[in-house]
C-alpha cells in the first residue's frame, strides 16, 4: 500500500467502492459541510470535495475536506487546474497530507466562463494528466515538479475523472490510459446515462488492460425530475442521455418523478456492478445528498466496509 | 501570422480625446490594413467621424490623415517627425507594438490607441480572421498535427480533450472548435495517431510571457 486511503484498501482486498460527493458552501460556515457530512457518514467510503465546482467561488476543497476529516469521514481533496500554478498547487498537495488527507482527484476545472467571475484570468499552468504526474512524482520519487527534494513525501492516493461520453469517442479509452500511465489509480467518470456507450468504452479500457491498474468507478447522478434529465441533455456539455430515460420520467406524476429517479439510480447501479471492470460507484447527488443513504441502502451496498 | 485587431468604439475615442482636438491620425500600412482596421481606408473613415461629430458640436478641430507604411520600424516613424509638432495628439490606428513605439520616439506628445489589438491570426474568408498562435516561444506543433492547443483550447491543454469536448465543439460555446477534436482528426488523417498516445509533459513557459518580455538580437543581421 502506497497510502492510508480507505478507497486504496478497498481495492487492494477486491472490495467494491462507493462514494459521493459534497460541494462545499459559498460561505464561511462549517455547518453546511458538517450536515451534508452527517448525511454519508457509514453510507460511503469517500467522499469528494468539489474545488469551486462550475467556476463558482465556495470555501476551499481543503478546508472543507479538514472538516469531513475532523468527523471521521474520508475526503477525496479536489484540485483543478484553473486556478492555481504547479506553485501554489504542489504547496497544497504538501498542505494536504499534512493535515491527514489521503486521496486527491486531478481534474481540468470547467473553464471560468461558468462561474460567478467570467471576468478572471485562467491559469492552465500544467493540466490534469500532468498534474497526476506531479502528484507520483512527489510520492513516489520524493521530488518537485522542478527537480528539487521533498522532506516529507505527500502520501496521496491519486484519481481524476473520465467522460466516456465526450467526443472524439475514439481516443476516450486512450485518454483513460493516458491518465494510467501518468500514475492515476482511481478514475470516477462523469454520471453515466447511456449503459450501451459505457459498455462499450468500458470494453475498450479492458481490451487494453487499464483498468488492472486504474480502478474505474463508474459515475451516477440521480434525476430530480423530468425537467431536471431534459436539462441535463441539453445544456451540460458531454451529457449523454438517452431519450427513453426521459421518458420514462415524464410518464409519472411530476410528484413521484423524484422517487422514480432514484429508482433509476438504483437500476444503474445494479447495472454498473454487472459490466467488467467496474469497481465501484461514485454517487452524485447534486444538492441532494440527503437521498444518498437510500440509494446505497436500495442498491445492496450496505453496510460498508470498515 | 498577421496581428488582428478592432477599432475601438467611437464613444470611447472621442473621449479618450477630450478636448485634445488638434489629432494627427497615424494609420499603418502592414497588418492592421490587411484586416481592415487601421490603414488609409480606416484612417479616412475614423478622420470623417471625427470631424462631423465636432463639427456638429461647433468645436474647433483639425484632424491630419497619415498613414506610415510600418509603426513597428522607426525609419517610417522618423517620417512624421516634422508634423508632430503641430498637433495636440497624436491617435494611432496601428497594433499594441506600434502605438508603443511611436510613443517612445515622440516623447512629449501624448500618443493614444483607436484599435483594441486582438491577436495573431489568419483569414479564414473575407472579413473572417481567426486566432492561430500565442508566440509562446517554444513551438509543439510537431506534435499536435499543426493544430496549437496553446493558442486554441480554452485551457491550452497539452494533454487534451477535456470532458467539456462536444461533437466537435468546445464548452465554452458552440461556435468554437474543440482544439483537441481538431488535433485527434488531423492526426487520423496523417496516420499519425501513435502520437495521441503520448503524454506532453509539464511545459517549460520561460519562453513565453510568463519569463518576461522578450527580447531578441541576431550579431549576424546588425549594422
Amino acid at each position: 500500500m502506497k497510502t492510508e486511503s480507505r478507497i486504496e484498501r478497498i481495492l487492494a482486498g477486491g472490495g467494491f467502492v462507493v462514494t459521493s460527493e459534497c460541494g462545499p458552501p459559498r460561505g464561511a460556515d462549517p455547518e453546511v459541510v458538517r450536515r451534508k457530512g452527517e448525511l454519508l457518514r457509514g453510507v460511503v467510503d469517500a467522499v469528494n470535495v468539489t474545488d469551486n465546482q462550475t467556476s463558482v467561488v465556495r470555501m476551499s476543497s481543503l478546508s472543507a475536506c479538514v472538516i469531513l476529516k475532523e468527523m471521521g469521514l474520508e475526503p477525496v481533496l479536489q484540485m483543478v487546474c484553473r486556478d492555481r500554478n504547479r506553485i501554489a498547487l504542489q504547496s497544497d498537495l504538501l498542505g494536504a497530507a499534512a493535515l491527514g488527507i489521503h486521496n486527491v482527484l486531478c481534474l481540468s476545472g470547467d473553464h471560468q466562463k461558468f462561474g460567478d467571475h467570467p471576468q478572471g484570468k485562467n491559469v492552465y499552468d500544467i493540466d490534469s494528466i500532468q498534474l497526476i504526474q506531479t502528484v507520483c512524482r512527489m510520492r513516489d520519487e520524493g521530488k518537485f515538479l522542478g527537480g528539487e527534494e521533498i522532506k516529507g513525501k505527500p502520501a496521496l492516493f491519486v484519481g481524476a475523472a473520465e467522460n466516456p461520453f465526450a467526443d472524439p469517442f475514439e481516443i476516450r479509452a486512450a485518454r483513460l490510459g493516458k491518465k494510467m500511465k501518468a500514475g492515476c489509480e482511481f478514475i470516477q467518470t462523469q454520471c453515466i446515462y447511456n449503459m450501451e456507450r459505457f459498455s462499450r468504452w468500458m470494453e475498450m479500457v479492458c481490451e487494453r488492460g487499464f483498468h488492472e491498474k486504474c480502478a474505474v468507478l463508474a459515475g451516477v447522478t440521480p434525476f430530480k425530475s423530468a425537467g431536471m434529465a431534459s436539462y441535463m441533455k441539453k445544456n451540460v456539455p458531454g451529457m449523454d442521455v438517452p431519450d427513453g430515460l426521459i421518458d420514462r420520467m415524464k410518464g409519472v406524476a411530476k410528484e413521484k418523478q423524484a422517487e422514480e429517479g432514484i429508482r433509476i439510480c438504483v437500476e444503474q447501479i445494479q447495472q454498473l456492478q454487472e459490466i467488467p471492470g467496474v469497481r465501484g460507484v461514485h454517487i452524485m447527488a447534486i444538492e441532494w445528498e440527503a437521498k444518498v443513504p437510500e440509494i446505497v441502502k436500495a442498491a445492496g451496498l450496505l453496510p460498508r466496509p470498515d | 501570422d498577421m496581428i488582428v485587431g478592432d477599432r475601438k468604439d467611437f464613444k470611447e475615442i472621442v473621449e479618450k480625446l477630450g478636448t485634445r482636438r488638434r489629432v494627427l491620425l497615424l494609420g499603418c500600412n502592414e497588418c492592421v490594413t490587411v484586416c481592415g482596421v487601421g490603414g488609409e481606408r480606416e484612417v479616412g473613415v475614423l478622420a470623417s467621424e471625427l470631424r462631423l461629430y465636432w463639427k456638429k458640436e461647433g468645436l474647433d478641430f483639425e484632424v491630419r490623415e497619415h498613414t506610415l507604411e510600418r509603426q513597428c520600424d522607426y525609419e517610417y516613424i522618423d517620417q512624421i517627425r516634422g508634423m508632430v509638432g503641430d498637433y495636440d495628439v497624436i491617435l494611432s490606428m496601428a497594433c499594441g507594438a506600434g502605438v508603443q513605439y511611436v510613443a517612445e520616439t515622440y516623447r512629449t506628445k501624448p500618443v493614444l490607441p483607436a484599435v483594441n489589438t486582438t491577436f495573431l491570426g489568419v483569414t479564414l474568408e473575407q472579413g473572417v480572421w481567426s486566432e492561430r498562435c500565442q508566440g509562446c516561444g517554444s513551438c509543439i506543433l510537431d506534435m499536435t498535427g499543426g493544430v496549437c492547443p496553446i493558442a486554441r483550447c480554452a485551457k491550452s491543454l497539452l494533454n487534451g480533450p477535456c470532458g467539456g469536448s462536444s461533437e466537435g465543439k468546445c464548452e465554452i460555446d458552440k461556435e468554437t472548435d474543440c482544439a483537441w477534436h481538431l488535433i485527434v482528426d488531423r492526426l487520423k488523417e496523417s496516420d499519425q495517431m501513435e502520437r495521441y498516445e503520448e503524454i506532453l509533459p509539464a511545459r517549460d513557459w520561460r519562453t513565453g510571457r510568463d519569463g518576461g518580455p522578450r527580447k531578441r538580437v541576431r550579431e549576424d543581421l546588425k549594422l
